[in-house]
């Protein structure tokens, strides 16, 4: 009887073992999915499953130049929802993206979009100074301006992240800090609480965990 | 004889009320920044960092004690009302907007202060609340 159990106890081990190897060359999906059927290469129908996606959008970079998705093209990159004039969470925010920048500074493929929520205030050269005072001004860092509809959907449809206007909160403002990792078929593959410094560290290596998916 | 040693025994008193006022003093002092450590990882280390660094030019590193000595008496005064104005340290100009705290106490005002007047490479030693709450009344 005993050496059933163990048997049984070695094997669920091994499963164990063997299933957090897969997990582990592979990040998660995030959001909505469904199965479709589509035809390979040879024209044999066969079931896949659909991703949620990050759709087109047109907005105004810290130059004010109409910046669209087509500049993450062949990249995966991160981004998240902040603004300027945020006092509490958006300076911790920051402070660990840019640790992930320095990083990454390097590396072709990956690229960071902020986009402010503070459709009022935060016109592009207000964000141009920001982005400056910060100390990262360059095209691999993009600061995005646009009307609250096309953020706000964006931000809670799209990419999972809670926003809104409380005038009952300290700026004005109320957001969720996450940092959303986004794949080359711009589909969501990690979301980190940029205000925890684990979890931004967690990001540095799935940054490259994703990469390499590519490379097949 | 007895006049020596009620002379002796007056003498020990007045350093033993000596000693244990220093005491009281390092133990207020202990307080002030254990207390004025969470307030601060709490409302500051945000914009100003875990080592007073702070945050580009964003907001002003703690760490130029040459500015906090001669601001001494209206550092209170900044850490309730915030700032907006042009500011010097370590030779850089900053003049982003430090927002208020209304919701701090002056108790909390003198304990964040004192952590932060002793902490990042600074050395200012010990300021009652007392001196504190007198400073925010007469802030600008
Ligand atoms: C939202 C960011 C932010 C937060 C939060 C913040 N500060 Fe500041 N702090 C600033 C900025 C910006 C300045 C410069 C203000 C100016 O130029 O008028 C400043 C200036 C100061 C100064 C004087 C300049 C210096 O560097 O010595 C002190 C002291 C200070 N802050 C302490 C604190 C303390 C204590 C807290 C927490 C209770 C705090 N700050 C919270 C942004 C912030």
């Amino acid at each position: 009887m005993n050496k059933i159990i163990s048997s049984i106890a070695i094997c669920l081990l091994f499963i164990t073992i063997l299933s957090s190897c897969q997990q582990d060359k592979k990040l998660p999906f995030y959001g909505e999915r469904h199965a479709e059927t589509v035809k390979d290469a040879n024209g044999a129908e066969k079931i896949d499953t659909i991703y949620q996606t990050i759709p087109n959008w047109s907005f105004l970079n810290q130059d004010s130049v109409v910046t669209t998705n087509k500049a993450t093209d062949g990249k995966v990159y991160i981004a998240d929802f902040f603004f300027t004039s945020c006092t509490t969470i958006c300076p911790t925010m920051h402070r660990n993206l840019i640790t992930v920048y320095n990083e990454f500074k390097t590396n072709p493929n990956v690229m960071f979009v902020s986009h402010t929520i503070d459709f009022k205030y935060d016109r592009p050269y207000v964000l141009k100074k920001y982005a400056q005072k910060l100390g990262v001004d360059g095209p691999k860092w993009q600061f995005l301006y646009g009307s609250k509809d096309s953020v706000y959907t964006l931000a809670e449809k799209n990419y999972l992240v809670a926003v809104g206007e409380d005038s009952t909160a300290k700026d004005g403002y109320i957001h969720q800090g996450y940092l959303v990792l986004i794949d080359k078929d711009r589909r969501i593959r990690g979301a980190y609480d940029g205000t925890k410094e684990d979890q931004v560290e967690q990001l540095k290596k799935d940054i490259p965990v994703l990469l390499a998916e590519y490379k097949k | 004889m007895r006049k020596y040693i009620i002379n002796s025994i007056f003498l020990c008193s007045i350093v033993a009320i000596i000693v244990s006022c220093q005491n009281q003093e390092t133990i207020d002092l202990q307080n002030y920044m254990s207390n004025g450590k969470d307030i601060y990882i709490a409302k500051c280390q945000n914009c100003h960092g875990l080592n007073g660094e702070g945050l580009g030019q964003l907001a002003p590193p703690l760490t130029d004690s040459v500015f906090l000595k001669a601001n001494k008496n209206r550092l209170a005064c900044i850490i309730k009302n915030g700032a907006n104005e042009s500011l010097i340290i370590h030779g850089k100009e900053y003049k982003e907007k430090m927002p208020a705290f209304p919701e701090l106490t002056d108790i909390d005002v003198a304990q964040v202060m004192v952590y932060a007047t002793n902490s990042f490479g600074n050395n200012q030693g010990f300021v009652p609340y007392k001196k504190v709450s007198l400073q925010l009344q007469n802030c600008k």
